[in-house]
Parts: C-alpha cells; sequence; structure tokens
C-alpha cells in the first residue's frame, strides 16, 4: 500500500480491551460510600421479602483504576473533533470551545434542580431568556421554545405548531412536502404530527423545482419542510418566490436549520419568509456532540404561531424577575420534561458570548470559506453532481473511482487511513455516491490542505492499486466490520459464557 | 475572533485560489434582497475570563449552598469524580454518531455495554442506545406497542410523573388514539379495583411507574398478569433507576423504560439526562433509535457497530419506529461508567442507603406528628400530609439555606399541601432532623 502519500498520521499501539463484564471478578472493591449515618433498614421488612432482589445477575465487580483504565482505553479507539477534521456534511463538527464545558458545570448551574423556586432559578432563567433573544435576533424571529432535546425533536415540535395553527385556521391539512434532499428525521417527525410526506424532486440545479412545488402547493398541504442551505450545500435562490407559493395557498414555511451554520449574520431565515425553523445548538452553536448526543433543537416562529409553543414560555413578572407560564390553554403541550436539555443552552449562549457578532459573521464567512476550497481543489478530480454555488458543504461523487470499482464508502474508509474522520457516505439521496464534505469554519488552510492531498493520493490510489482502496482501513484498532453479520445475528448485550 | 484558526493573509490566499476577490463573492448564491445588510444586533464578543465571570453572577442568582429534598424525577446522587473526568476525554465528547465504526469503538463498546448493565438493571432482554429523557422514553415505548397491537386504547396510572403523561400526550394528540388515567388506591399504589374494567380487547398498553411519582413501588407483577391476560402490554417506567439496585426488577413487564439520570448525569435544572428504553426479545425490530450491536472485523477480532438501522428514519423515512437521530450518548456513557464504579456490591449499598434515609424520615417526619399520605411500600421518595399548607414553613426552611418537598398541588390539585420529599445518601441526618424539626413545628 501508497503509504508514502501518508504524511498526516502515523500508526502507534492501541491497548486491547475486553468488556467491562469480562474484567469483573467477585469482592473486587466498589465506589465507597461514607458510613451509612442512619439506622440500617432491612429491606425485606421495609419492602416486602417479595419485592427485595438477590443480586444482580452478571453485574461488573471492578476497582475503580479498572474502571479508569478501562474507559480511557476505549475513548484511544475514538476518532474526535479534538483529533481532527470531521468532514460529515449537515453534522457541523466543529470545535467545542472548553470554556464552555467549565460554565456548565459551575456550582448553582451544573447542580441546579429543576423542581427548585423560581426565586432561587432566577440565574438559570436569565441564561435561558438571553439565549432566547440572542438566537431570535440571529435567526430574525419573533418567539422561540427551548424545549426540544434534538432537531428532530425540534422537528416535531415545529410540525405540531404547524398542525395547531391550521387546526385554528378550521383545517388542520393532511399533507407536508419535502424535498428529496432532505434528511430522514423530516419525513419521520412528519408522520408523529400526523401528516403524510410528500416528495418533492429537485430540479437540475439541485433546488426546489418551482414548477412542480406550484403543482403540488394546494390547501391538502399544511407545510414545505425546507432545509435552507439545502443538504448539497446549496442556497435556495428562489426562496422569495418559494415563500409566496406555499403561504398564497395557505401554508406554512417549515425550516430545517441543520445548515443554519451557513447563515449567521449574513441571511435571515424569518426575513426570507421562514414561518417555523429548528436549531442545532449541537452544530451551528458549538455544544459537543457526544458520540451521538445530547444535543438540543430549540424552535424559533412568527408571531403567528407564539400562542401555540410548548408549555411553560418564559414570562417577566412585574418587579422584572422571571417566571414560567404554564397557563397557556392553546399549547400544543409539553415535548420534554423541565425545561429541555439546559445544560447544552449554557454551553450554546457562551458560544454566542464569546464570538458576539462580528464573531459569528466571520464564523460564517470561514465555513463558506473552507468548503469552497475543498470544492476548488477537488473538484478535477471528483465528479461534481451540481454545479450550482455552495455555501457551507459540498457535495461529490464518486462516480468516476466507480469505474475502477472504488465506491463512496471505500473512499471513506481509505480517507481514515489518512487521518481523517470521513465525509457523510451516500447522503443526500438525490446524488448516487455522494460524498458530502462540510469542513466547518474550524479547520485550517493546513488540515485543508492535507485532506485535499489524501483525496487526491486515494483518487490515484483508485486509479492504479483499487485494492488499497477497498481493502481500507488498513491502520485501524480493528478492520472493517461486518455490518451484515450484525444485523442478521443480533447480539445486542453482553451474556456471561454458558459453562461447559 | 479566537475560534478561528486562519490568518488574514491565508485568507487571502485562499480567496485568490478559488478566485475570489472579495469574501462576498462566496455568498453570491444568497439573493440581496434576502441579506441581512446590517450586523447582528449582539454585544460584542467576550474573553474567557469574562464569560467566566458572566456565569458565575448567574450561578450566584440560584440557589447556592443549599441542601435540598427535592426528587420528582430529577435526583440529586452523588457523581463519583470518575465519570468526569473520564467522559471529559475529548475522544467521547467530540465525536458524533459512531456512522464510522473503525474509528468510533470506544463509544460503540461503551454504548454495548450501556445497553447490557439496562439489561440486567431490567430484567429485560435487549435495551437500545438511549433516548432523550424518561418523558420522552414513555411515548416511544407506547409507540411501540401500538405499532405491534394495531390496538388503539392505552392507560396509564395516574401516579406516573405527571409531566411524563404530559408529553405522552403530546406526542399521541395526532394518532387516533384514546390515553385514559387509572386512579391511585390509598396506599399510593394504582388502584386495583379500577383496572379490570378498563381493560378491553382494544387496549394496547398498560403504563404504570416503579417507584411511581409519590415513591411507592407498585406491585409490577399483579399488573402484568391482568394486562397480559387482556391481551395488552405493560409498560413500566422508571424515573428512579437506583431502586433497581435493591427491588426486583419489572421482569414480567414487557417494556422498561425511564430515565437514568440518577447514574451520575448532573442535574443542570433538568437536562440533559438520558432516557433509557428495555424489552422483552420479541420487540427487537420494533425498537426506537440506535442499537449497538456486536460482530467481527475482517481479521476476525471481536468489534462493534450500529445494526438493525432499517428500522430507523435516515433508511425507512416516514415508516421509521422513531423519528429520533441525535440521542444522549455521552449521558448514556455516564451512565455506564457510574454502573461500573458501583457494580454489584456498590449499587446495592447505594440503594440500602437510599432506602435507610428515606425510612429514617418518614419515622421521624411521623414521630413528629406528622402523617405519611400512603401507606405503601417506598425506596426513597415520601409524601407528607398536609405539612405543605403550614405558614411560614417554606420561608423558615429557606432561611435555614433547605429547599423542602414538592407541594403535589401543582400536579394533584386534590394533594395541595402534600409534600414530596426525596432521601438520597447525600441527605445527612443532621439535615434531616432539622427539615423535620422545622417542617413539625
Amino acid at each position: 500500500m501508497a503509504d508514502k502519500d501518508i504524511k498526516k498520521v502515523r500508526r502507534h499501539l492501541t491497548q486491547r480491551e475486553a468488556l467491562i463484564f469480562e474484567r469483573s471478578s467477585p469482592g473486587k472493591p466498589p465506589f465507597a460510600l461514607p458510613p451509612l449515618d442512619v439506622p440500617p433498614v432491612d429491606p425485606a421488612d421495609a419492602l416486602g421479602a417479595q419485592r427485595v432482589r438477590e443480586q444482580i445477575e452478571g453485574f461488573p465487580e471492578v476497582s475503580e483504576f479498572e474502571v479508569v483504565r478501562h474507559f480511557t482505553r476505549l475513548s484511544t479507539w475514538n476518532y474526535g473533533v479534538d483529533t481532527g477534521a470531521y468532514l460529515l456534511g449537515s453534522c457541523t463538527m466543529k470545535y467545542n470551545p472548553k470554556v464552555n464545558e467549565v460554565v456548565a458545570r459551575v456550582d448553582g448551574i451544573g447542580n441546579a434542580h429543576p423542581y427548585q423556586p423560581e426565586m432561587l432559578s432566577q440565574g438559570c432563567l436569565k441564561i435561558h431568556q438571553l439565549l432566547s433573544e440572542l438566537l431570535l435576533e440571529i435567526v430574525g424571529l419573533d418567539a422561540i421554545t427551548l424545549q426540544p432535546a434534538a432537531g428532530a425533536h425540534g422537528e416535531m415540535t415545529g410540525l405540531l405548531l404547524v398542525r395547531a395553527y391550521q387546526e385554528s385556521k378550521g383545517n388542520p391539512r393532511r399533507k407536508v412536502l419535502i424535498p428529496d434532499s432532505a434528511h430522514g428525521t423530516n419525513p419521520a417527525s412528519a408522520a408523529i404530527a400526523g401528516y403524510q410526506a410528500q416528495n418533492l424532486a429537485s430540479n437540475r440545479q439541485g433546488t426546489v423545482d418551482l414548477e412542480q412545488l406550484d403543482r403540488l402547493m394546494n390547501e391538502e398541504v399544511a407545510a414545505l419542510m425546507l432545509t435552507n442551505p439545502n443538504t448539497l450545500g446549496i442556497f435556495e435562490n428562489e426562496i422569495v418566490r418559494i415563500a409566496e407559493i406555499v403561504h398564497s395557498r395557505g401554508g406554512l414555511l417549515y425550516m430545517d436549520g441543520a445548515n443554519m451554520n451557513a447563515l449567521m449574520g449574513i441571511s435571515r431565515p424569518g426575513d426570507f419568509g421562514v414561518d417555523v425553523m429548528h436549531l442545532n445548538l449541537h452544530k451551528t452553536f458549538s455544544t459537543p456532540h457526544g458520540g451521538g448526543g445530547p444535543g438540543a433543537g430549540p424552535v424559533a416562529v412568527k408571531k403567528i404561531l407564539e400562542p401555540f409553543l410548548p408549555v411553560p414560555v418564559m414570562v417577566e413578572n412585574k418587579d422584572g424577575s422571571l417566571a414560567y407560564d404554564f397557563n397557556r390553554p392553546r399549547s400544543i403541550g409539553r415535548v420534554r420534561a423541565f425545561y429541555g436539555n439546559f445544560g447544552m443552552l449554557v454551553r450554546a449562549l457562551a458560544y454566542i458570548l464569546a464570538n458576539g457578532a462580528e464573531g459569528l459573521r466571520l464564523t460564517t464567512e470561514d465555513a463558506v470559506l473552507n468548503s469552497a476550497y475543498i470544492r476548488k481543489k477537488l473538484e478535477g478530480t471528483y465528479e461534481l453532481p451540481y454545479s450550482s454555488p455552495t455555501l457551507h458543504e459540498c457535495v461529490f461523487s464518486d462516480k468516476k473511482q466507480a469505474q475502477r470499482g472504488v465506491h463512496t464508502g471505500d473512499i471513506a474508509k481509505r480517507l481514515i487511513d489518512y487521518g481523517f474522520h470521513p465525509y457523510t457516505v451516500s447522503f443526500p439521496l438525490v446524488v448516487s455516491g455522494a460524498m458530502m464534505i462540510e469542513p466547518t469554519e474550524s479547520e485550517s488552510k493546513q488540515e485543508l490542505d492535507e485532506l485535499v492531498d489524501a483525496l487526491q493520493a486515494i483518487a490515484r490510489e483508485a486509479e492504479q492499486e483499487p485494492e488499497t482502496v477497498l481493502g481500507a482501513p488498513h491502520t485501524t484498532h480493528l478492520g472493517r466490520l461486518d455490518e451484515v453479520q450484525a444485523a442478521r445475528h443480533p447480539v445486542l448485550r453482553w451474556k456471561p459464557p454458558t459453562r461447559e | 475572533m479566537r475560534y478561528l484558526p486562519k490568518s488574514p493573509e491565508e485568507r487571502r490566499q485562499m480567496l485568490a485560489e478559488i478566485g475570489c476577490n472579495a469574501v462576498e463573492q462566496l455568498f453570491a448564491g444568497i439573493p440581496s434582497e434576502v441579506r441581512l445588510g446590517r450586523g447582528l444586533k449582539l454585544e460584542p464578543g467576550q474573553s474567557e475570563p469574562e464569560i467566566i465571570r458572566c456565569f458565575e453572577q448567574w450561578a450566584a442568582e440560584n440557589a447556592r449552598g443549599f441542601t435540598s429534598f427535592l426528587g420528582a424525577g430529577a435526583y440529586d446522587h452523588f457523581q463519583p469524580v470518575i465519570v468526569d473526568a473520564l467522559v471529559s476525554r475529548s475522544e467521547f465528547s467530540t465525536a458524533y454518531t459512531p456512522y464510522q465504526p473503525e474509528i468510533s469503538q470506544g463509544t460503540l463498546q461503551a454504548i454495548f455495554e450501556y445497553q447490557t448493565l439496562i439489561c440486567q438493571l431490567t430484567g429485560m432482554d435487549v435495551a437500545n442506545a438511549s433516548l432523550y429523557d424518561g418523558s420522552t422514553a414513555l411515548p416511544e415505548a407506547v409507540m411501540m406497542t401500538l405499532r405491534a397491537s394495531r390496538r388503539r386504547r392505552v392507560l396509564v396510572g395516574r401516579s406516573v410523573h405527571p409531566e411524563y403523561r404530559q408529553v405522552l400526550s403530546t406526542y399521541l394528540q395526532h394518532q387516533d388514539l384514546k390515553i385514559e388515567e387509572i386512579p391511585f388506591a390509598e396506599s399510593g399504589e394504582l388502584d386495583r379495583a379500577a383496572l379490570p374494567d378498563r381493560l378491553g380487547t382494544d387496549v394496547a398498553a398498560v403504563v404504570v411507574q416503579s417507584p411511581n411519582f409519590f415513591g411507592t413501588v407498585e406491585d409490577a407483577a399483579w399488573v402484568a398478569a391482568q394486562a397480559q391476560a387482556a391481551g395488552a402490554a405493560l409498560i413500566v417506567m422508571i424515573a428512579e433507576p437506583v431502586s433497581l439496585g435493591i427491588l426486583r426488577p419489572p421482569a414480567e413487564a414487557d417494556i422498561v423504560a425511564g430515565e437514568a439520570q440518577s447514574f451520575g448525569v448532573p442535574l443542570s435544572y433538568g437536562g440533559p439526562y438520558v432516557g433509557f428504553l428495555a424489552a422483552r426479545e420479541k420487540y427487537l425490530r420494533n425498537l426506537p433509535g440506535r442499537l449497538v450491536g456486536q460482530t467481527t472485523d475482517v481479521r476476525g477480532e471481536r468489534g462493534f457497530c450500529l445494526t438493525l438501522a432499517t428500522r430507523e428514519q435516515h433508511i425507512r423515512r416516514e415508516k421509521a419506529t422513531s423519528n429520533i437521530c441525535t440521542n444522549q450518548a455521552l449521558c448514556a456513557l455516564m451512565a455506564a461508567i457510574f454502573l461500573s464504579a458501583y457494580g454489584k456490591q456498590g449499587l446495592r449499598q447505594l440503594a440500602l442507603q437510599n432506602l435507610s434515609k428515606a425510612h429514617y424520615a418518614g419515622e421521624r417526619f411521623q414521630a413528629a406528628g406528622a402523617s405519611l399520605r400512603f401507606r405503601g411500600p417506598y425506596f426513597n421518595e415520601l409524601v407528607v400530609g398536609g405539612i405543605g399548607k403550614r405558614q411560614g414553613v417554606a420561608e423558615r426552611l429557606l432561611e435555614e439555606k433547605i429547599i423542602g418537598g414538592l407541594d403535589l398541588g401543582r400536579f394533584y390539585p386534590e394533594l395541595a399541601g402534600d409534600l414530596l420529599f426525596c432521601f438520597t445518601e447525600k441527605a445527612s441526618r443532621e439535615a434531616i432532623d432539622k427539615l423535620v424539626g422545622i417542617s413539625t413545628k
């Protein structure tokens, strides 16, 4: 294999590590509590013997240091944003500032109980209130709920708001229009709100087909659910016309804000006709992705949707203090217990405060600059299926390499050997063999140049020695995993070995 | 801006390579009529010390240095320091969903271990990789039973966390379905007399919580027998899973779901927490959200990957078992570390301490003349009848830097003045004595 081209990374040793259960043996010292300062209660007396369990079958018994070593070793098999460029498109894997982690843990915030009295929670309420105001200024809308726990949860919330609004106009309507380039969560969220998802095909520029929209947008359609810029990274340049068509027939315009990192400080959804949208605080606003979560998915709306927002909403008392208002008769209800993923709200606020208006605009500019740079550098090497201008991400295809039997998934695996987390593979669905790259603003020119070199080297390998690419990754702790076997014979938990 | 890694010269170079004279050209795809044309109205960016000072000031306006006896779905347990030390490793915290298993084995193995720990605790066969929280785990569980049975009625105990029930109503309001409540009895348990009449061939699921919102431990086996005899599934919700260190798991249930915040996840004013969902084997392909499965790599070594994705939104779109994508992976990792640190003996000790503290408090309250509202068995929460109506008690407690119980009138008008208290391992005897003393004076 052509390791000469791999300059960014070196192989290094990783430790093997068994499952925590396989490290267990009876009698190892558990985490120690202070001695009990009240009389010990016999559980059988207190609860009834039939309610008490003997032991937790199979539960581990390991010492503290083994737990530390176990999870530390596991961590070394992972790749995070702090390790290097993490190119997943529409996931916005940007730097997660460390100060965000500090402020989320401050005494009085990190340990605040959601039911402690409001007068002893004014700091939390101020955080909630200020973040709401700042997000509304960024998106140009009128009201917001911070309750949804993630993007898909926000989508569901937004569509429930749409439905409540349409019902208030006398007809909930039946359908939601969703472009074929949308995230899979969009149709799944529509289903929960009781809507049928209707597919809207893209035109040859990769944007909404206005003629088709005009034809499909009727009194049966409650909303158009649009990602803008879309998952190809293309801004819907007919957005004003799109909004007009939707609004003229009584529909609402929902925006999936997953790609808001392309717009901050440049253009505001509320100003281009959006009625309701969600934001992904774990994408645009830098809260860490945590290996798959937690995120947060606030939903911002125009005035007309405000009465339907989830309970509670924030209000100001006469004395200037803040309070939650639960008495909202037209509300869709609660979408999550308490007040949402509050700790993520804290981090997002810290990020916005650190940036200010200048910083957010420069962030957007750099995000778009990075993507444009990659696109320019690679457009001869990989097929670019759409020539429309793109913003924060760009989508190539494996069309050239596929002629040698090398597909997007293989190129992605080989990119791992070159020291990068791959792009999004085979999405959006409108591009066959899609390679969806979002570098974010966080990557330096040096990291981008190394990425370009890597992708060019892989393209050469695909030409000259395709088997090297097809067998990748070669340098990881484990080689390619058999995902078919995992699905055919599901093993979703450890079980103690059966004694012969 | 300090988070951006480029020099002005590098920006100029890059623009030149792209063939742009100015950065504005990069945004040529955005029509000028929808450009903002002004700066955002935000304060100038702040330095790190300024940001920390800002949040310190807000924190000072919250309860600090108080002893709290609040539970009710959010529990104040001690977090072993290794939990935060290990989840702060950025290989865990700054990764995303493990789509590329070869460079995500850390997350994948940890989730596999988490799934196993949840199965062991609940007595179920399979568990998913996490949901947002306990409240959203409830509608996800109910939707599983609706898909499995096509029945359209669900019976929910009124003693299930009120906010969980509100979330259930929100999620299912457009699903052509009837949600009916089952009252609670004098004991605090589900009203046994009320259940059989309400069951019928159209009931998909019966939902109870144990320990329930009042802290009372339910007889899940009895409810399971009733429900299952009528062809309905039993869903047991658990908001305080430390109880499983000592309580027999509801193994008769079809689905056990709830909130795992108790396992080392900070209170953080209500989130992020971590919803768990475990079920019997027959629900395997009906589970919502991510699942991690065991497999082998090309060299035949054991490894892990996301699996059974054909249930999920990115493949199945509107027919998916759930719309969930991003979940609560880092909080699930906290739970896995917490449970590994406590282990088999430690979790039992932790549960026994909670049980002992609560029962000590219960006895002190009764010795002081107060009465427990419910007579059923309880774990670490209990309801003291009527004392919330006493003048000035809450104020006197706050003066002593104690946050007392939750007045149940907030959710149950007929229980106004009854206070729900929680006693974890952190509640000292001294603090309990003080609480009881002030509350019953």
